[in-house]
């Protein structure tokens, strides 16, 4: 069965340049609306994390600095105990955690509301690659994604070959998962064989593929923001989980159409081909 | 001290026997504290060693020195040693040292056991180590030992359990003896409230012990009868249920890294009062908030799971349940700033270490309420932030006050002082490279690295470079600890019974001559006022 993913370029509407929105140091601010709200909330929790460590350690580093005995600091030895200061010191962080955590339930909720989607597909993690099995409009589709071939040479023991001179090295794969934009796509994720986890940065998504189970797991990359975005296996896995990339394509819904046609007149050209000899065989009984 | 007790004795037996009977038939809690000490440094640089295997190879993108195969392997033991082999039996040697010196009893309850529980230690890693002589190699599928991955184990797997099975029953014994010896051996007028904070929170992570290591010894015989007895506790084509072991796995595993920080927290707790020359703040709160801790974490174990897949309610649990923590332990952390406030500080290698754990373990706790938060712990998961947080709570949290307290007490036990200057600098240099190790991990986590992969994309070059540089260095500079450990033993200035004068440091420990005598506190000590935190 040929599947033709790498010949979107060929239609004319390959990609962009990768998308990876970390700038390196970061969270990635990601294109999704959650991975947007999730972005904000990490910097909350962390400028409210810098703001407590600016008083908790400036008051470490008063102490070291003013109360030194080379300098005749004198110990008050009184100062043992204050039930008022310690329920202060307790309430505080009390509501500082309320703060922090009513937003993040809210997004709890957004993120694991899975209603009303509009594609669904099935991935399953593989000792070491994913498959990707389309239902609703795209019913029928079905492939395997692994690692490029070159990354693939790049990546052996002393290969030689200088992981710098291969592009998106150990992030690129042979057939890309193709999906739409403006459009809510749901995964239905399980695997074959030990537990993997699917892991796109850019969508501000993770979730574990675990044999026995279906989790599901939502993304809508908006309108306009079509291209690459990468990801990798989350969970230990065996020997090769660093390489077992994740290659997104969001294609307008457009062009996904045309990309499902096409994939579809592989198929039925394939079936077709399976199909011919037992005709042959009937003609000649 | 104002006052002395009596803990000479013209007893016959009060020296030890000559040569190796000495240790291995061994009931003195000073020996056995001894051999628990020399045998966790012994596997921290074990553990070591297989860190610095991960670094070289995570030094620059592409694979250079180790097959895949292998770099599991090194991830998956260096753990275990580090954990198993480290961090708790320098607890339990401490444990053993100090515990019958603070409450002045004379020995451990359950001496023959002590001996016991220790010498399965070296039996339990010889077995773990020799995995890499077999065909297969060692476990290569993390710590945490996962199925179906950890069932893909070759003939390491029944020797990785079996191993385990021996740390557990140690760790048990271990914290029988804690329990038992804390209950019933305290000297008179020594309530529960007048113990020693170190003794507290060994109590506490005892308990915890008990209530947790059979339940590691439960999921880790269930993977064994699934391997080899055709069971399907976790065997999803069996009906079995994966997930399952993850839920077990961590009601041991949460308090289980409580079980490594809380008896730090005692030791900082002892360290940071004397050197401050002030009586620990709050001591009745820290205990509270001690015990606080222990109790939550039963109850918060979700949190490595969210990204498995998890009911929405029980993701809101375990969130708000977690974050609670963050309560108690900033109780601790600002007792402890109250603690040095308005105090005189000196700062001597312990003092150094302890403040070096302050602020460390401060931030391996902001991270860890970070991860708290479930959507943006959907990004961190399983990422190299996940690394650098336990890392930071662990080696200048745990390892830390671990270093802190052998400079604490080393003369109490050698009757020498060690190198000051030498110490010092091992502070130091530990210091700058234990955060050039482990911060810039930060940077890798947040910018999409995921963890146990041995070779990444080039994006990460850099910050992978800067650790392992950091990596090396704080390997190389453990080699001064030892140094200065070897020297201490060997001779140097003689030590006081107080040993740190100038602080005058509070508890029954430093009423005992340097080095302690080998039997110490035959009859009970009268407890001073002096004697104890709380008047």
């Amino acid at each position: 069965m040929k599947l033709n993913v790498t010949g979107l370029s060929m239609l004319g509407f390959a990609g962009r340049a990768a998308a990876n929105t970390s700038n390196g140091y970061n969270l990635p601010m990601g294109v999704t609306d959650l991975s947007h709200e999730i972005y904000d909330l990490h910097m909350m929790v962390f400028w409210i994390c810098v703001a407590i460590a600016v008083v908790v350690f400036g008051a470490m580093i008063y102490s070291l600095l003013r109360f030194r005995r080379s300098q005749g600091a004198v110990a008050d030895t009184a100062m043992v105990h204050s039930t008022k200061v310690e329920i202060v010191w307790t309430v505080i962080p009390v509501i500082i955690l309320v703060i922090m955590a009513v937003p993040a339930a809210e997004t709890i909720l957004k993120i694991e509301d899975t209603r009303g989607s509009e594609l669904s597909v099935r991935v399953t993690g593989y000792q070491w690659k994913w498959q990707y099995q389309y239902m609703n409009a795209a019913d029928g589709i079905s492939y395997f994604s692994t690692l490029s071939e070159d990354s693939n040479f790049a990546r052996q023991l002393r290969s030689g070959i200088d992981p710098k001179s291969v592009p998106n090295y150990l992030l690129s794969v042979d057939k890309p998962f193709v999906v739409p934009s403006g459009t809510k796509v749901r995964l239905l994720l399980t695997s074959q064989d030990v537990i993997h986890a699917w892991w796109v940065p850019d969508f501000g998504t993770k979730r574990d593929a675990i044999p026995g189970f279906i989790n599901e797991l939502w993304f809508n990359v908006p309108l306009g923001k079509e291209g690459t975005y990468r990801g990798q296996c989350a969970a230990l896995c065996g020997r090769d989980h660093g390489y077992m990339p994740i290659v997104v394509e969001v294609v307008s819904p457009d062009n996904f159409k045309k990309w499902v046609e096409e994939q579809k007149a592989d198929l039925k050209q394939a079936a077709a081909a399976d199909a011919a000899p037992v005709k042959t065989a009937q003609l000649l009984k | 001290m104002a006052h002395t007790h009596s803990t000479t004795h013209d007893d016959h037996h009060d020296q030890p026997e000559a040569g190796i009977k000495r240790w291995l038939f061994a009931t003195n809690h000073k020996d056995i504290g001894t051999m628990y000490l020399v045998f966790s440094l012994v596997m921290f640089f074990v553990g070591g060693a297989m860190a610095m295997v991960i670094r070289a190879e995570l030094f620059q993108p592409g694979l250079q020195l180790v097959d895949p195969a292998l770099f599991n392997q090194m991830t998956t033991n260096h753990a275990l040693v580090m954990i198993f082999g480290a961090v708790m039996p320098a607890f339990v040697g401490l444990a053993n040292w100090m515990i019958p010196l603070q409450i002045g009893a004379p020995d451990m309850a359950l001496p023959r056991m002590n001996n016991f529980s220790f010498w399965l230690l070296p039996f339990a890693f010889t077995i773990l180590l020799s995995t890499f002589l077999v065909p297969g190699g060692a476990a290569a599928g993390g710590w945490t030992m996962y199925p179906p991955l950890a069932l893909q184990g070759g003939n390491s797997f029944p020797m990785l359990i079996f191993a385990i099975h021996l740390m557990g029953i140690s760790s048990i014994m271990g914290a029988i003896n804690v329990i038992v010896t804390i209950m019933n051996m305290r000297t008179p007028g020594m309530t529960l409230l007048k113990m020693p904070i170190f003794c507290w929170t060994w109590l506490i992570t005892a308990y915890l012990l008990i209530a947790v290591m059979p339940v590691l010894a439960g999921a880790v015989t269930m993977l064994l009868m699934d391997h080899f007895f055709k069971t399907s506790f976790f065997n999803a084509a069996g009906g079995g249920d994966p997930l399952m072991f993850e839920h077990i796995f961590w009601f041991f595993g949460h308090p289980e890294v409580y079980i490594m920080i809380l008896p730090a927290f005692g030791i900082v707790s002892e360290i940071l009062p004397t050197f401050s020359r002030k009586p620990l703040f709050g001591a009745t709160s820290m205990i509270y908030a001690t015990a606080s801790i222990g109790f939550l974490s039963f109850i918060v174990w979700g949190h490595h799971m969210f990204a498995d897949g998890m009911p929405m309610a029980a993701q809101m649990f375990f969130m708000m349940s977690t974050m609670l923590i963050a309560v108690p332990t900033g109780v601790k952390v600002f007792n402890w700033t109250a603690t040095m406030w308005r105090g005189s500080l000196s700062f001597e290698p312990p003092m150094l270490f302890a403040i070096g754990f302050l602020f460390m373990f401060t931030i391996g706790g902001f991270s860890g309420v970070m991860l708290a938060i479930v959507p943006a712990d959907f990004q961190y998961n399983n990422s190299y932030f996940v690394v650098a947080h336990f890392h930071y709570v662990l080696v200048p949290g745990a390892v830390f006050a671990i270093m802190g307290a052998v400079y604490y007490w080393l003369p109490k036990w050698t009757g020498h002082m060690y190198n000051m200057t030498l110490a010092k600098t091992h502070f130091w240099l530990s210091t700058i490279f234990v955060n050039v190790l482990f911060f810039p991990q930060h940077f890798l986590g947040l910018a999409g690295m995921p963890r146990r992969v041995p070779d990444y994309a080039v994006q990460f070059s850099d910050w992978n470079m800067v650790s392992s540089i950091g990596g090396f260095g704080f390997g190389l500079v453990q080699i001064l600890f030892a140094i200065v450990v070897i020297q201490c033993i060997r001779g140097g200035k003689k030590a006081s019974a107080e040993v740190w004068d100038g602080a005058r440091p509070i508890g029954l420990e430093w009423t005992v001559a340097s080095p302690a005598p080998y039997h110490s506190f035959t009859t009970p000590p009268e407890l001073l006022p002096a004697d104890t935190h709380r008047s």
